[in-house]
């Protein structure tokens, strides 16, 4: 499923709405998740999981090119963690 | 500062207009959507923010940490996001230096 996808299902499950508020709606959504984990944020769903950040210590890369030392800052990644819901329902059923 | 359901309700109330009985349903089935697809093996792709994919992990052996017992961990599905280049970039930029409080428990 894409972006674009998310977008049809939504609108078809709020007909009420006009196209392009479900349009708008997954824009709102998603910029706020990206620009929330971009001030250093934390986002919690209930049922679907968690956003946060890992940090990765400064470390001595390697340009695979020339063989180069370059020195590779620290910076912080997005990391997700699933809920239990979520975890629940892609597991194979309990045998 | 923890983004819930509750506050993106609260943006599609002020910014799209929905009411906020449609707010809170929309923000609901937005995040059902990608678990119903998920749940059915269908990997989903959400361009400028990640893809949300699935992995099968086989058996393992494992241990009770309390007691030391061997124990199998049992085949499982998990779900896996990776992060575009776009919001990797956008949290390197904005977001760099001195963020210890936001170090996730691991």
């Amino acid at each position: 499923m894409t972006r674009s996808d998310l977008i049809s299902r939504l609108a078809e499950r709020h007909q009420q709405l006009l196209a392009k508020d479900a349009e708008l709606a997954v824009k709102v959504i998603l910029d706020t998740l990206s620009g929330t984990l971009a001030r250093g944020g934390r986002i919690e769903i209930r049922g679907f999981g968690s956003f946060s950040l890992n940090y990765r210590p400064p470390r001595t890369g390697r340009n695979p090119k020339s063989g180069d030392k370059v020195q590779v800052p620290a910076k912080h990644v997005p990391h997700f963690k699933a809920g239990k819901e979520l975890r629940e329902r892609v597991d194979y059923p309990p045998s | 500062m923890t983004l819930t359901k509750a506050e993106l309700a609260d943006l599609l109330f002020e910014k799209v207009g929905l009411n906020k009985r449609e707010a809170k349903d929309m923000v609901e089935d937005f995040f059902e959507e990608i678990r119903a697809k998920l749940e059915r093996g269908e990997s989903v792709k959400l361009s400028g923010f990640g893809n949300f994919q699935l992995r099968d992990k086989p058996q393992r052996p494992g241990r009770n940490p309390k007691t030391g017992e061997e124990i199998p961990i049992t085949a499982r599905r998990v779900v896996t996001f990776h992060p575009s280049q776009k919001l990797k970039s956008m949290v390197e930029k904005s977001y760099s230096f001195g963020a210890a409080q936001n170090r996730s428990p691991r």
